[in-house]
Formats: structure tokens, sequence, C-alpha cells
């Protein structure tokens, strides 16, 4: 018998379709009571993010397919995502799809340092493998993004952020 | 009501009904259709909103407002930006940042009507309309909270740099310490949003620097736009009681006590881009009174009436 966390680790993020939930780290907790009832925590990437409602819409609309009648999502705002959350297969579906993926996020400690230079990062062109690439801004389509350009095969990229 | 069990959020409209569109058709009986855009959702669905013990829930409310608002009204006229920017990217830049501050401002406004739901604007019984846009778009001026720093109107790019280094500056400080809060919501809320404003201040301490030592013109206009804004920025700094109450009760921050810290990272800023400070007294308050208060310039009145238009024309709409 599939689980219902089976079932609802199978949903797609609706901004990046090659990542379940689940390899973004956004599916937190998938809990079955006794009553059959299903209850799933979510977590935002940003607290802006305008995808909450349809994850989990489909969450719901999933998990109903597979028979479960009752569904509850829930929020789950602590702690907050971070991008060390996307799984190994999130990020080498990330990159087979031409989205470089994020690096380690920073860790914080003390007073968050002002970064006046731009961010440095080992990045690489997810279609030719390229290390000389530039920034083109640290905000991309959607808020987990950054725009880059490979200065080799010229061809423009976005970049999973670290946070 | 802290978690919901989901319903359909919408049903497919009838073709045969005279408000039907031609798409009606196309769409058959499967309501995942409208999974996006047509239903609310609480976006504190299944989060403990209980106030923490021995902490006044109208105190909790309004130092939540005072917080929303700020982000609300700044996030507003970050997105007048939208399709007049100087390019593509600082369009979408501005954009991405109004959107983390609406994102904020929402889960405060959500964070003030758990905590005290009599801040919540009445509407007419069955209105769909969930707490926090009822707060959003059906208070008057005077019931806003925000430091009237945040509601003039927007100058030029040079302006809107200038704007967005100083209060991601001084908002990062505040919502730094406010992750330790003793209400889980502000701690989990504040905790997001500093990773959100680190990316906004160096986004805009860069674009300072640059403009600071560009062309003569990039720096005449960044300079007068600093000039502009210093008799307003104090007040994002100054101790309003509310926030002297919710630091004392454990749960806020007396922005006065980020004050040091937020001048070290500004005179960094300064000293790199070669410009002095402005040499202008605050922008006094009327009676006392400041934003904090709900006194502030008529530029607020004028923009909410554009924001909150559509809104308060149809209280039961179903978006």
């Amino acid at each position: 018998m599939t689980t219902a966390y089976a079932v609802a680790a199978t949903v797609t993020d609706p901004e990046m379709p090659m990542l379940t939930l689940e390899d973004l780290g956004v599916l937190r907790d998938v809990r079955e009571d006794a009553d059959g009832s299903v209850d799933v925590a979510i977590t935002p990437t940003y607290s802006g993010c305008p995808a909450m409602a349809t994850m989990r819409d489909d969450l719901v609309h999933r998990l109903r397919d597979a028979g479960y009648a009752d569904v509850r999502v829930r929020v789950e705002l602590s702690p907050a995502w971070s991008s060390d959350w996307i799984t190994d297969r999130g990020r080498a579906a990330l990159a087979e799809h031409g989205i470089s993926p994020p690096g380690a996020a920073p860790i914080a400690s003390g007073p968050v340092a002002l970064n006046l230079l731009p961010t440095r990062r080992a990045v690489a062109c997810p279609r030719c493998r390229s290390t000389a690439v530039e920034l083109t801004s640290e905000f991309g389509p959607t808020a987990c993004k950054a725009l880059y350009r490979c200065t080799d095969c010229l061809e423009p990229f976005e970049h999973v952020k670290e946070i | 009501m802290n978690e919901f069990h989901q319903t359909p959020s919408h049903s497919a409209p009838d073709p045969s009904h005279e408000d039907g569109s031609v798409y009606d058709g196309l769409l058959g009986t499967d309501s995942s259709q409208w999974a996006f855009g047509t239903d609310f959702e609480d976006p504190l669905a299944g989060v403990d909103t209980t106030v923490p013990d021995g902490v006044d829930h109208r105190m909790l409310a309004a130092y939540c407002l005072a917080l929303a608002d700020d982000a609300l009204v700044f996030s507003h006229r970050l997105s007048e930006w939208c399709s007049n920017a100087p390019d593509l990217e600082e369009d979408i830049a501005l954009a991405n940042i109004a959107l983390d501050l609406l994102g904020q401002a929402r889960l405060l406004l959500a964070r003030a009507a758990a905590a005290d739901p009599d801040v919540v604007p009445v509407l007419p019984e069955g209105s769909p309309v969930p707490a926090e846009d009822a707060l959003a778009f059906f208070r008057e001026a005077d019931e806003f909270r925000n430091v009237r720093f945040v509601e003039v109107p927007n100058g030029d790019f040079a302006h809107t740099v200038a704007r967005v280094l100083l209060f991601a500056t001084a908002r990062l400080a505040v919502l730094d310490r406010l992750t330790g809060s003793r209400d889980a919501v502000l701690a989990a809320v504040a905790a997001k949003g500093v990773k959100e404003l680190t990316y906004h201040r160096d986004y805009a301490g860069r674009w300072f620097l640059t403009l600071a030592r560009g062309t003569e013109e990039s720096r005449r206009r960044l300079v007068a736009a600093l000039d502009q804004l210093w008799p307003l920025y104090p007040e994002m700094l100054a101790t309003h009681p509310v926030e002297a109450a919710a630091a004392e009760a454990g749960v806020g921050v007396d922005p006065a006590t980020v004050a040091a810290e937020t001048d070290v990272v500004l005179e960094q800023v300064l000293a790199m881009s070669g410009v002095d400070r402005p040499q202008r007294a605050s922008l006094a308050g009327v009676d006392g009174r400041t934003g904090r208060d709900g006194l502030h310039t008529e530029a607020l009145s004028r923009m909410l009436a554009e924001m909150q238009v559509v809104a308060r024309a149809h209280p039961m709409g179903q978006w």
C-alpha cells in the first residue's frame, strides 16, 4: 500500500516542476492519523512565495485522488527554509534542466555583515560547464533565483540563491 | 481558526449562466483548474498563535501592525516601479523586494488579527475577505501605523536606492533581534525576514556606491535623494510606546537599541561612497504624534486610495 508520504512526495513545485516538494525541502511532514485523515506540513521558501496556495491545492488534489478524503495542509514557519534542504536528487534535477543549484547557505553568527561587492559563488554554466560566468542580477524571475550569464557559451541562466 | 479543511476552492462556472465566459466549457468539472488565485488560504494555517503568557494581546497586535504596515506601505511604493525601472533587471529586483515585504506584511497582519480580532475592520456579514486583507484594504490612513519614511512618494531611481538602503538597514537590525522574541510567530517571521533583508540591503548598498561613484549626474541625484529622505529617517529608529511595551514584554524590539548598529552599517556605505551625512533636522510630529500614532502625510491617503479601491468596491468579492 502506498503511504500518504509517498503520494505527497510526488507533488512537484509549480514554478520549478523538475523538483518535487520533497526535493525542494518544502515538504516538512506528512502524518496519517488513525481515522485516515492526513496532516501535511509545508514551509514557504520566501515570505511572499506566491506558490503556497498552488502547492497546498496540488497536495490535497493528489492525496484525494489516492483515496485520502480528509487532508489538512498546514504552514510550518520555523525553522525558516534554507536552500541547504534541497536534496542531492533535487540539485541534479535543477542542473539537468539548466538551473544552477545553490552552494552552501551562509551560516548566521552575530550581526549580518554588509556586502558591497558582487556575491562570490562557485557557479558553473549548467549548459557548457564553464566557470567563466558573470552575475547579471541578484534577483531573478522567482524570489529564490539570481540571474547569471556564461561568458563562454553566452547563454543566460538562473541560479538558485543560497539562503 | 488556525487550521482549515480543504474544500474545492471554486466550482466550475456554468456556461449557461449569463455571467459565464467563453472559456467555461473548456474547464469541465475539475475544480483543480482553479487551484491558484481564486481561494484564500490562511498564511498562518496550523501555526500556533497562542499569545505568550503575561503578554497583553492588544499590545502584541498593535506592535505587529506597526511592523506589518512599514512593510506593506513600502512594498506598495516599490511595486509602483513595475515596468518603470531603468532596466529590466532593476524592474525585477524591485518587484522581488516588494514581494518579500508583502509576504512579511501578510504574515504580520495575520498575526495581529490572531492576537486581537478586534483590530480587524468589520465587513458585511458573509464577506469572504480574510483578516489580513481586511486590515490591508479596509483601514483608513489614520489607522495605519507605519513610519512616514515609507509612505512619501517615489522620486527617481536614486531616491529608491537610498530609501531601500535606509529601510533595509534599520529593519534588518530590528528583525535580527526579533528572532529572539518570546512570540514564536514573530520569531519565525523575523528569522525568514533577516535572510530576505540581507539581500535587499546588499542590493541597495551596491547601487548606492555605484551611483555615488558613477557620473556627476548620478552622484548629484543620489546626494539630493539622501538629503530629501534624511528628515524622515529618525522616525524609524525612535521608540514608540508600543515598541517599548513590546520590548519590555520580551516579544518586540525597541528600535532605539539598534540605532548604533544601524549607524555603523550606514557609515560603511557613506564612507566607501564618499558621501557626507546630510545635516538636516528630523521631521517633527504634530503634537508629538508621528506615523506610529496614525499621523501621516497626505501622500499615504492618496496611495491607499489607489491601493484599496478595487477591494473596497467589492467587499463581498471572491478573487
